[in-house]
C-alpha cells in the first residue's frame, strides 16, 4: 500500500510537497507497522501453544527476566513506598489526616506503582537486551541458519520468551508490592512515628482482593509487551550494528508507551466505575 | 541424472530494487553448481529464494520435482529436511557449545537424544579436522577459519542431499581457503549430495565446481562446464574470471 502510494506520488509529481500527503502517508506506514506487529504476535502466541514446547528455553529466559530483575525492581519499590509515605504523610497531616497513610501506600503501590514501576524498570532491561541479541543474531544470519536447520525461531527464539515474561512479571510484581509497601512502613513506623501494629491493621483493611487480580493482570500483560517489542524490534532488524542499536532503542521506547498505555485502559476497565 | 534443483523465471525485487529478473537454472542430482558474480548481483537472493528464507515474487522453484514456493508451511519444513547450508558468517549459535551447534539439526530437526547426538557431533568435528576438545568451547573463542569448519560440520551432521555454500572461503588466508576448499570436495564426495555454492573466489570455484553459471544484474548470463569457463566467449565472464579493472562490467559501474 506504501509502495502504491509512493509511485502514485512519484507520477503525479504535484503531490510531493502537500502536508495531507505527508500526514496520510504517515498514518499508512503506521498503520503499516501496527499490522505486522499483530500479526508478529498472532504467529508467536500459536507456538506458544502447539507443541514441541522448550521447557529448559523457557525456564532460562525466565531466570534472565525474573531473578536478575530482582535487585533494581526491588530497590524501584522500596524507595517509591517510601517517598510515597513521607509525601501522603506530610500532605495528610495539613488536615489531621495522617492515618490514611498506610491505606493510599497500599493501595498506590498495588494497583499502580507496583506493576507500572516495576514493568518499565524490567522494559528497561530485558526489551533491550532482547532486541539486541534478536538482532545481533538476525544480521549474523543466525535466524536463518535456525531455519536451515528445520528449527522454527517463532518456536525457537520467540515464543519462550513471551511465555517467560508472561509468567515472571507477575511474580516479580507480587514482590515489588510487597517490598513497595514494606519501604512505607519503614518510613513510617521508623521515622514518622506512626503505630506499628496500627499501620499493618490498616494496610491490610484497606486492601481488596480487585486491587491484587488487577496488580497480577497488569503484569503478565505487561510482560507480554515487553518480550513483544523487544523479539519484533530485533527480529525484524536490519542493517548491521547500527539496524541493532536503533532496534534496541525502539524495543525499549514502544514498549513504554505500551505498558503506560495498558494500563491506563485496564485501571479504566477494573476501576472506571462510577465509586 | 534427474534435475534436484530447477529455478524457472525467477523474480524478486525489494521496493524498486530488481534484484532477481527472471533467474533459470537446473543442478542436476549429485552435481556441484557454482555461481559466480560481483556483489549484490542476486548470488544470495537466489540461495535464499531456494531455501524459502524468500518469497520470490514470481516464477518457480522445484526441488527434488516438487513446487516450493507455493507449498504449506509444513511441506516447507519437509523440504528443509533436506537442506544444509554453511553461512558467509558461519552463523554458528554464540549461546551454545561448538558440539551444540553441529548437533543442533540433529537433536531438534531429528529429534536424536543428546548422547548419540553428540557422538555423531564430535564426528562430524573430526571429519573436519578439529579435535573433540574444541566441541566444547564456546563459538566465539574460534578463529575465523575454525568457525567456517564448525559451520561445514553442522551443515553436513544431519546427511542432508542438498548443501548450499555462502561465500565460504569469504575472509580466509589462502591456504585456510584451499583447506576448506578440499572439506568441502571431500565432504560432498563421500554424501554424494547436490550442492551450490556462491562465490567470487575463482581459485574456490575451480576447485569445487562441476558447472560454473554466472550472475549478472539478476540474470544467469553464462552457464557451462568447469573446463569450459576459460573459453566462455562471454566478455564479462572474461572480464569476472581475470578480475580486471576494465571490461564491460565497469562501464555499467560507472553509470549511476
Amino acid at each position: 500500500m506504501r509502495l502504491a502510494f509512493r509511485t502514485y506520488r512519484k507520477q503525479t509529481g504535484i503531490l510531493v510537497n502537500n502536508p495531507l500527503a505527508t500526514v496520510g502517508s504517515i498514518i499508512l506506514g503506521a498503520l503499516a507497522e501496527l499490522g505486522r506487529l499483530a500479526s508478529f504476535a498472532g504467529n508467536s502466541i500459536s507456538h506458544i501453544v502447539r507443541p514441541p514446547i522448550y521447557w529448559r528455553l523457557i525456564a532460562q529466559q525466565m531466570w534472565l527476566i525474573g531473578y536478575n530483575s530482582l535487585p533494581v525492581v526491588g530497590l524501584t519499590a522500596l524507595f517509591t513506598g517510601a517517598a510515597l509515605a513521607q509525601q501522603i504523610y506530610v500532605g495528610g497531616s495539613r488536615f489531621n489526616a495522617e492515618s490514611v497513610v498506610p491505606g493510599v501506600v497500599v493501595i498506590a503501590i498495588v494497583r499502580e506503582l507496583g506493576p507500572v514501576l516495576g514493568g518499565l524498570m524490567v522494559a528497561g532491561r530485558v526489551s533491550s537486551a532482547m532486541a539486541a541479541e534478536l538482532g545481533t543474531m538476525r544480521v549474523t544470519e543466525q535466524i536463518d541458519a535456525l531455519v536451515t536447520l528445520s528449527t522454527d525461531p517463532f518456536k525457537y527464539l520467540i515464543a519462550p520468551r513471551l511465555l517467560a515474561a508472561v509468567i515472571t512479571l507477575p511474580i516479580l510484581v507480587l514482590i515489588a508490592n510487597i517490598i513497595g509497601v514494606l519501604g512505607g512502613y519503614l518510613i513510617g513506623t521508623e521515622r514518622l512515628d506512626l503505630n506499628a501494629a496500627t499501620y499493618i491493621t490498616v494496610t491490610v483493611d484497606f486492601l481488596e482482593q480487585a486491587d491484587v487480580v488487577s496488580s497480577l493482570v497488569k503484569a503478565a500483560v505487561f510482560g507480554f509487551f515487553i518480550a513483544l517489542m523487544g523479539s519484533y524490534h530485533g527480529y525484524n532488524s536490519r542493517g548491521g550494528a547500527q539496524g541493532v542499536g536503533k532496534a534496541t532503542t525502539n524495543a525499549v521506547v514502544s514498549a513504554f508507551i505500551a505498558i503506560l498505555l495498558a494500563n491506563l485502559i485496564i485501571t479504566v476497565i477494573v476501576f472506571g466505575g462510577a465509586a | 541424472m534427474s534435475s534436484m534443483i530447477k529455478l524457472e523465471n525467477v523474480k524478486k525485487s525489494f521496493g524498486n530494487k530488481h534484484i532477481l529478473q527472471g533467474v533459470n537454472l537446473e543442478v542436476q542430482k549429485g552435481q556441484s553448481l557454482v555461481i559466480i558474480g560481483g556483489s549484490g548481483t542476486g548470488k544470495s537472493v537466489t540461495l535464499k529464494c531456494v531455501l524459502g528464507l524468500l518469497q520470490p515474487d514470481s516464477g518457480a522453484i522445484y526441488v527434488d520435482g516438487k513446487e516450493v514456493t507455493s507449498a504449506s508451511n509444513s511441506e516447507r519444513k519437509k523440504a528443509l529436511h533436506k537442506f544444509g547450508m554453511l553461512f558467509q558468517g558461519a552463523a554458528l549459535f554464540d549461546s551454545i557449545k561448538v558440539w551444540e551447534n553441529v548437533a543442533f539439526g540433529l537433536i531438534q530437526g531429528k529429534g536424536l537424544n543428546k548422547k548419540d547426538a553428540k557422538e555423531i557431533a564430535i564426528e562430524k568435528l573430526r571429519r573436519v579436522g578439529l579435535s573433540p576438545d574444541v566441541g566444547e568451547l564456546s563459538p566465539a573463542e574460534l578463529s575465523g577459519g575454525m568457525q567456517k569448519r564448525v559451520g561445514l560440520a553442522r551443515a553436513i551432521a544431519t546427511e542432508p542431499e542438498i548443501i548450499f555454500f555462502d561465500e565460504p572461503t569469504t575472509g580466509l588466508d589462502p591456504i585456510m581457503a584451499d583447506v576448506i576448499n578440499d572439506l568441502i570436495v571431500e565432504c560432498v564426495k563421500d554424501l554424494g549430495a547436490t550442492t551450490m555454492t556462491i562465490t567470487h573466489d575463482m581459485a574456490s570455484a575451480r576447485k569445487i565446481a562441476d558447472r560454473i553459471a554466472m550472475l549478472y544484474k539478476g540474470e544467469i548470463i553464462w552457464e557451462g562446464n568447469k573446463d569450459q569457463i576459460d573459453n566462455s566467449g562471454n566478455a564479462y565472464v572474461q572480464q569476472f574470471i581475470t578480475g580486471s579493472a576494465h571490461g564491460p562490467i565497469e562501464m555499467e559501474l560507472l553509470k549511476p
